[in-house]
């Protein structure tokens, strides 16, 4: 079904208040036809599984700017994948380029920096989803 | 792009599990529509019809999904097991959307599921793929569904409206009592909320309805069998009136099987999906009537006004719906 929008959850894990960009990418998304499912700020990694599951979500957009990233966005992707769900984590927010080899390491899928162009943005969400199918 | 290595039939036993995802992949399907949606209803329609469905619905700011936070508290608290379909709009330019219902709804309690639903903007779509989803939720023992819609457009009013309890979320300031009398959304009510209900005015708001309420009475417009929608004042910041919503509708689903109402309004809700379903089958007639090359012709004989859009009508009236 290609004609199927692809339906990507966002949302901001632990106690981070900035979600400015994660509105933004939102509407971004909004705009080239995805079904954004919109979480916002201090969501657990524990509720975005639940939320994937129950709205069959593509993939999962995670805006970091606390300096977790390193932690959480690991443990995202590890709870999705402990779900059995083959969904890809992308990252936005402010992530040093030095934590980015352990990121990907880690199964992040993509890391989106400050200034990605919001086509950069549309293509990278769609070339992770089409990866995993 | 999505990968389906499960069968409806397998997706749909692993469901009754309570496998959120499986629920959610089934919820999918009848979003999908065609083929995998009717697979999906001939698994579902005969185990379903035990849930209560209660429609949500307001103008966009209301205070619907605030509202809906506090009630699945108390419903989830009284021992059910809730559903909610979250309805919010497709973009008509690029077809995108935000679904943001969850952001209000503090559901982090396992024991509720939320599906968030766009409306997709291809005709019918949202008639048909609402009552489906309904089914999927109540056939894997999900009670009550709550379907929550913005009170605007003539199918998002329907598909709430055609619940068995139908909820509508007012606020003050939203006009005098002229407005309250003017058609529409507010004749569909079951309970009527009078959401925030801290601002200046809300009982204001409140006298309106009532006054509405009464005009209903003196011209025999009220319920057949005289019952008179209750009025609720509610206030979702500190969750006042959430238990006083969740008696009124259990109320009123006692008062639907006191009279016998139950039953003819789920006859109706049949109805309206069958008409929908028609339809949009028709629609579908319709639309390659009219891309085919005897179809352009009667479009191009139409624009140089050879014959009349009556005439015009017909024809493609009696293309669409020949008997071969």
């Amino acid at each position: 079904m290609t004609d199927t929008p692809i339906r990507i959850v966002l949302a901001k894990i632990g106690f981070d208040g900035h979600d400015r960009g994660l509105r933004m990418v939102a509407r971004i998304l909004r705009d080239a036809g995805c079904e954004v499912i919109y979480l916002g700020l201090r969501q657990t990694t524990e509720n975005v599984v639940a939320v994937v599951e129950q709205e069959d979500a593509d993939a999962v957009g995670l805006s970091m700017h606390n300096a977790q990233h390193l932690t959480l966005a690991p443990k995202m992707v590890e709870s999705l994948r402990s779900a059995g769900l083959d969904v890809p984590v992308i990252l936005g927010g402010v992530v040093p380029d030095q934590d980015i080899a352990a990121l990907m390491e880690s199964g992040v899928a993509v890391i989106l920096g400050p200034g990605t162009s919001a086509e950069d943005v549309v293509r990278s969400v769609r070339e992770a989803v089409t990866s995993r199918s | 792009m999505k990968r389906d290595s499960q069968t409806p039939v397998e997706l749909f036993d692993a469901a009754i599990t309570g496998q959120r995802h499986a629920i959610g992949r089934l919820l999918s399907l009848v979003e999908q529509g065609g083929e995998a949606a009717d697979a999906v209803s001939a698994l579902t329609h005969e185990k379903s019809g035990d849930a209560m469905v209660i429609g949500i619905t307001g103008p966009p700011g209301s205070g619907k999904s605030s509202l809906l936070s506090q009630l699945l508290k108390v419903i989830v608290a009284a021992g059910f097991r809730p559903a909610v379909i979250a309805v919010d709009p497709s973009s008509p330019l690029t077809g995108g959307a935000i679904l943001g219902d969850r952001v209000r709804i503090d559901a982090t309690d396992t024991a509720t599921f939320i599906r968030s639903i766009a409306t997709r903007g291809h005709s019918g779509g949202l008639a048909l793929a609402v009552p489906g989803a309904v089914r999927v939720l109540d056939a894997v023992g999900f009670n009550p569904v709550i379907i929550e819609t913005v009170g605007v457009g003539q199918v998002e009013v329907d598909v709430t409206a055609s619940a068995d309890t139908t909820i509508v979320v007012a606020n003050p300031g939203t006009g005098d009592a002229v407005q309250a009398n003017k058609a529409g959304l507010l004749e569909v009510a079951d309970i009527f909320v009078v959401n925030k209900s801290d601002l200046p005015g809300s009982n204001d708001a409140r006298r309106d309805l009532e006054l509405m309420l009464d005009l209903s009475h003196m011209t025999g417009q009220e319920d057949s069998t005289g019952r008179r929608p209750p009025i609720i004042m509610a206030n979702s910041l500190e969750g006042s009136g959430a238990a006083e919503l969740w008696s009124a509708i259990v109320e009123h689903g006692e008062h639907l099987v006191a009279t016998n109402q139950i039953d003819t309004r789920r006859a109706k809700r049949q109805l309206a999906e069958l008409r929908s379903r028609v339809s949009d089958a028709l629609l579908d007639a319709l639309d390659n009537e009219l891309a085919s090359e005897q179809g352009a012709d009667v479009v191009a004989a139409l624009s140089d006004r050879r014959i009349t859009p009556s005439e015009a009508s017909s024809q493609i009236i009696d293309r669409v719906i020949r008997i071969d």
